[in-house]
């Protein structure tokens, strides 16, 4: 009971202390101060009245929501004296392994940038910021020449490194049983099955209303969509973010799901935040980096190439360039296994009064890397609303796709729930690939480490990326993987070849995501 | 005449998805080729210039089906449509008052050049600053379009070697009598003039604040098949796109000098379209994206208006052309929406394109061709009271079609929500299973 109670207060000062630093909190403080002109403010029982007032006039909803959303975010303490290394990694040889990846991707970078002799950072002269800014809307007409640029790795390295990923301290022995992993992921991390998968997503059972299902065009809307987009316009007139996230977990209505998002990320769009947008813009103008080039490439790739998202290539660049500049970002390595990359002044090397982080958001870059924020395009439209929206996405979520870390949300995890399913219930499906050379997750890992964006149809990975929300979890992909797989089984049964397995699931934008993961969870024999 | 046949000429007709050819042979896929002079032909997929030059002397018996109106013209020529237009307001402002002639008002002003440049003057002198466009009447593809401000940009163009022959045109107008109802037929003008082809021109206000999806300008492409016009029977196909403009749309690319336009003539389909990989939306993706950004209720208003336009520009010219019943027409619609979410009517097409510019593209206009040939019923297996056919919804038959099943179709609103679906799911081939399945049974009961 002790320990509890030490807990909470622990877990209560903390984000005490995290509150203080925000903009809130002033917010707060200047309502209690105009508060006192009010009549029914009374000095006896002025702490009173003033709780009552914020309570009324909707600031203690505000607050709530702040409280939640560190919740959600923040890790609790294990042990009070547990070193920070452990909130970003508590196991030793994960922390080892993302290390020397790190080290690998600035090496990658740093040989690029003394191959193609251009500096890591400069400052652009005053013709070509006047220039940029003129083209700020249009930076996609730009046709740089980014030939001799390569995007730092792509997905299938960083699997390769997460197939040798290995625990020192742990023996498999050489003799196989069926308790040997047939998989790629060798490590041993703890992951759900079927029925513990069952009880965390319980609202996609089958007994209860889902969007993407039970609003199809057969099904009448008396039924459950009427009644389902009503409750969810009481959400948004509460702006209560708990509810707004046990809400979405049935899928959010088409015309409300941009505010909704906004509400569970509790982000407000505050002229401060506004504001801070154009900070970054201006940082953009003033400074071209490296990596800049290295968006450019990697929107001309992949989003500029796809049948739907080439339509937002501009709202990319402006997200991606600004995105790269933000220095608040690096507040999220504290609960990353990651940490940022660090470069020093020129002719300084080592001296750690002259050390930058690099860039200056942390976050390099790689190809894929812009699919995170195209499908947010279809949601908001205002630059700073959708550059707000898509950093607390990857603050949240997206970072874990690429970094290696035991977090059950981890791609190290995805990975292993995703292998460990199908072994479990596909076994003949998984052998039978195993043994012509197509391992599961060769094709399923490209899938998961962009959450499906590009695949899918756009409507689709919208309600999937409801449920993550909804979840506050990314397991969900690696259950979709599976769904996948079982889904287009007795195809893959028939293929001789990777090439051929790759065929099969080459085209995935025809799925429906909501009857499959129900189908897979709660609609097989287990 | 069997189906196979129909099924395997919408193949032909969309077969290239892959760039264009130039050897797309659109005469004669009767049942055999080169018969189509001797008239020996059930089914005609024709061209324009051969229906101009062929139909007034060619014997149709009565199941015979051609894919044109004869002087379809009247609704796709934008000076004429204009014209029918502009009386057909009037007379429902007659008939009907202000509220619902305003409901013509879809198609932006318009002058015809040169006869009615001087009324063109005074409403350019009432709205200063405003952009004009200035396009020949009979041109497709976007060429020889260009926007103006200044009355000095149009002075210039004149100079140049079209207005010159403008200026002539000009002068015989000013002496002939001009026929107050506006003499529609071709031939005669090409009587007056000399040598030289006139080429005519409409000058029509530029929509300055269309709706941008990423910075871009788009229009839409929706297909209407008009199976005849006394009574009106017009059927609206589910699907259709939005074509992108390639550069992002701003109004400072008008130069000074009279200039060539090149954000709006791009996007027009045309065989020498940029090949860059479908810059097109299918409609549906269009209609969630709308609905995601304003709602379902300002979507379903804006399709509803596109409805009107439909309705509207085809009972603007029911009086005028020559309704043959071997005739039908497929029409391509080009729409633009502003930021108001008001839809405009751009032009209609009476031969839109059939190539297909990408994969998605190809089964668009395949299904279409043979949902159309469906719906012309030439085996005669229809009852011709259908509502929907594969993805054609019956949106017009001599009176507003109500979506709701088995209900007589009412005259008044009310309640009344019309059987379009435009952008919404297309389950075509299950629609058309179950359809066949029941005349089938039909058929059997009644033997």
């Amino acid at each position: 009971m002790l320990q509890e109670e030490s807990d909470l207060s622990l877990t209560i000062a903390q984000i005490v202390q995290k509150l203080k630093g925000s903009s809130l909190y002033a917010q707060l403080e200047r309502q209690a101060w105009a508060s006192l002109q009010r009549p029914e403010i009374k000095l006896e029982s002025l702490k009173e009245d003033i709780k009552r007032f914020l309570k009324t006039s909707g600031w203690e909803k505000k607050l709530q929501n702040a409280v939640y959303s560190e919740l959600s975010v923040f890790p609790l303490p294990s042990h009070p004296a547990a070193p920070p290394e452990h909130l970003k990694e508590p196991l030793v040889y994960m922390r080892k392994a993302q290390g020397s990846w790190e080290k690998r991707i600035l090496k990658s970078l740093n040989s690029m940038c003394t191959e193609l002799s251009i500096p890591l950072a400069r400052k652009r002269p005053v013709g070509e910021q006047k220039e940029l800014l003129n083209k700020w809307n249009e930076m996609g007409t730009d046709e740089p020449d980014l030939s001799l640029f390569r995007p730092v790795y792509a997905p299938k390295d960083f699997l390769e490194v997460l197939i040798n990923l290995r625990n020192p301290n742990y023996e498999n022995g050489d003799s196989l049983s069926f308790r040997t992993h047939l998989g790629l992921i060798q490590v041993p991390l703890k992951v759900k099955d079927i029925p513990e998968l069952k009880e965390l997503f319980v609202e996609l059972g089958l007994t209860t209303g889902q969007l993407g299902i039970d609003d199809s065009t057969q099904v009448p809307p008396e039924l459950f969509e009427n009644e389902h987009v009503r409750i969810g316009q009481k959400v948004l007139a509460e702006q209560d973010s708990a509810a707004a996230q046990q809400y979405i977990r049935q899928g959010s209505p088409t015309a409300l799901r941009a505010e909704l998002w906004a509400l569970i990320l509790n982000i407000s769009n505050q002229p401060e935040d506004i504001l801070y947008y154009e900070q970054l813009k201006t940082n953009v103008i003033q400074h071209d980096l490296l990596v800049d080039s290295l968006i450019y490439k990697d929107v001309k790739l992949t989003a500029s190439n796809d049948d739907y998202y080439f339509v937002f290539e501009d709202y990319l660049y402006q997200v991606l360039l600004c995105f790269s500049r933000d220095t608040s970002v690096l507040g999220h390595f504290a609960y990353n296994s990651a940490s940022p990359p660090r470069s020093y002044i020129r002719g300084k090397l080592g001296i750690e009064e002259y050390a930058v982080f690099y860039p200056p958001n942390g976050v390099i870059p790689f190809h894929g890397f812009s699919m995170y924020v195209a499908p947010l395009c279809f949601l908001y439209h205002e630059p700073s609303k959708l550059y707000q929206t898509f950093r607390e996405m990857y603050v949240r979520f997206f970072f874990r796709l690429h970094s290696i870390s035991s977090h059950p949300s981890g791609i190290v995890s995805l990975c292993l729930l995703f292998e460990t399913l199908l072994q479990t219930y596909l076994p003949q499906l998984f052998y039978h690939l195993r043994e012509i050379g197509a391992q599961p997750l060769r094709i399923s890992f490209k899938w998961m480490v962009r959450a499906f964006s590009g695949y899918l149809a756009t409507d689709q990975l919208l309600l999937l990326w409801d449920r993550i929300l909804g979840y506050n979890s990314l397991e969900i992909l690696a259950v979709l993987a599976a769904a996948v797989f079982a889904f287009r089984a007795v195809n893959l049964m028939e293929v001789t070849s990777l090439a051929a397995a790759e065929a099969v699931l080459a085209d995935l934008s025809t799925l429906k995501v909501m009857p499959l993961l129900q189908i897979f969870l709660f609609a097989t024999v287990t | 005449m069997a189906t196979p046949f129909l099924n395997s000429l919408a193949q032909l007709k969309t077969r290239d998805y892959i760039g264009p050819t130039q050897n797309q042979n659109y005469k004669g896929y009767g049942l055999s080729k080169g018969k189509e002079r001797e008239g020996e032909w059930d089914f005609y997929w024709c061209d324009v210039s051969w229906l101009r030059e062929n139909f007034d002397h060619t014997y149709m018996d009565e199941h015979v089906r051609i894919s044109h109106f004869r002087n379809h013209y009247e609704l796709t020529r934008k000076n004429y449509m204009v014209k029918n237009l502009k009386r057909f307001r009037k007379q429902l402002e007659r008939e009907a008052g202000k509220l619902e002639a305003a409901k013509c008002d879809f198609f932006p002003k318009t002058f015809e050049m040169p006869c009615e440049y001087h009324l063109f003057v005074e409403e350019f002198r009432k709205n200063p600053g405003i952009t004009w466009i200035m396009k020949p009447v009979a041109r497709s593809q976007g060429k020889g379009i260009f926007l103006f401000r200044r009355l000095k940009d149009i002075m210039d163009w004149r100079k140049g070697t079209a207005g010159k022959k403008l200026t002539s045109l000009e002068a015989q107008q000013a002496r002939s009598v001009v026929n107050p109802s506006g003499s529609h037929d071709v031939r005669s003008s090409d009587d007056q003039k000399e040598e030289i082809p006139v080429e005519n021109y409409v000058a029509q206000r530029y929509i300055e604040n269309p709706y941008l999806i990423g910075g871009r300008k788009f229009d839409l492409r929706v297909y209407v098949l008009v199976m005849s016009y006394i009574p009106l029977r017009a059927w609206l196909y589910r699907d259709g796109f939005a074509r992108f403009s390639n550069t992002r749309f701003t109004l400072s690319s008008i130069d000074d000098q009279y200039v060539h336009l090149t954000n709006v003539a791009v996007q027009k389909t045309s065989p020498d379209y940029h090949p860059k990989k479908g810059c097109k939306w299918m409609l549906q993706r269009f209609r969630q994206y709308l609905a995601s950004k304003h709602g379902p209720e300002a979507v379903e208003t804006l399709f509803s208006n596109m409805d009107n336009i439909f309705i509207k520009s085809l009972q603007s010219v029911q009086k005028v052309i020559i309704s043959d019943k071997h005739c039908f027409e497929l029409y391509g619609y080009d729409i633009l929406i502003d930021q108001d979410l008001k839809p405009w009517l751009l032009e209609v097409n009476a031969s839109p394109s059939l190539i297909a510019s990408s994969r998605e593209d190809y089964e668009l206009k395949t299904c279409l061709l043979e949902d159309a040939l469906h719906v012309v019923d030439m085996e005669a297996r229809l009852t011709g009271r259908e509502k929907r056919v594969g993805g054609f919804d019956l949106m017009w038959n001599d009176g507003p079609v109500s979506r709701e099943e088995g209900a007589p179709d009412l005259s008044e609103m009310g309640n009344f929500v019309t059987n379009t679906h435009l952008g919404c799911i297309n389950d075509r081939k299950k629609q058309l299973r179950q359809l066949f399945r029941s005349l089938q049974g039909q058929k059997k009961a009644s033997s």
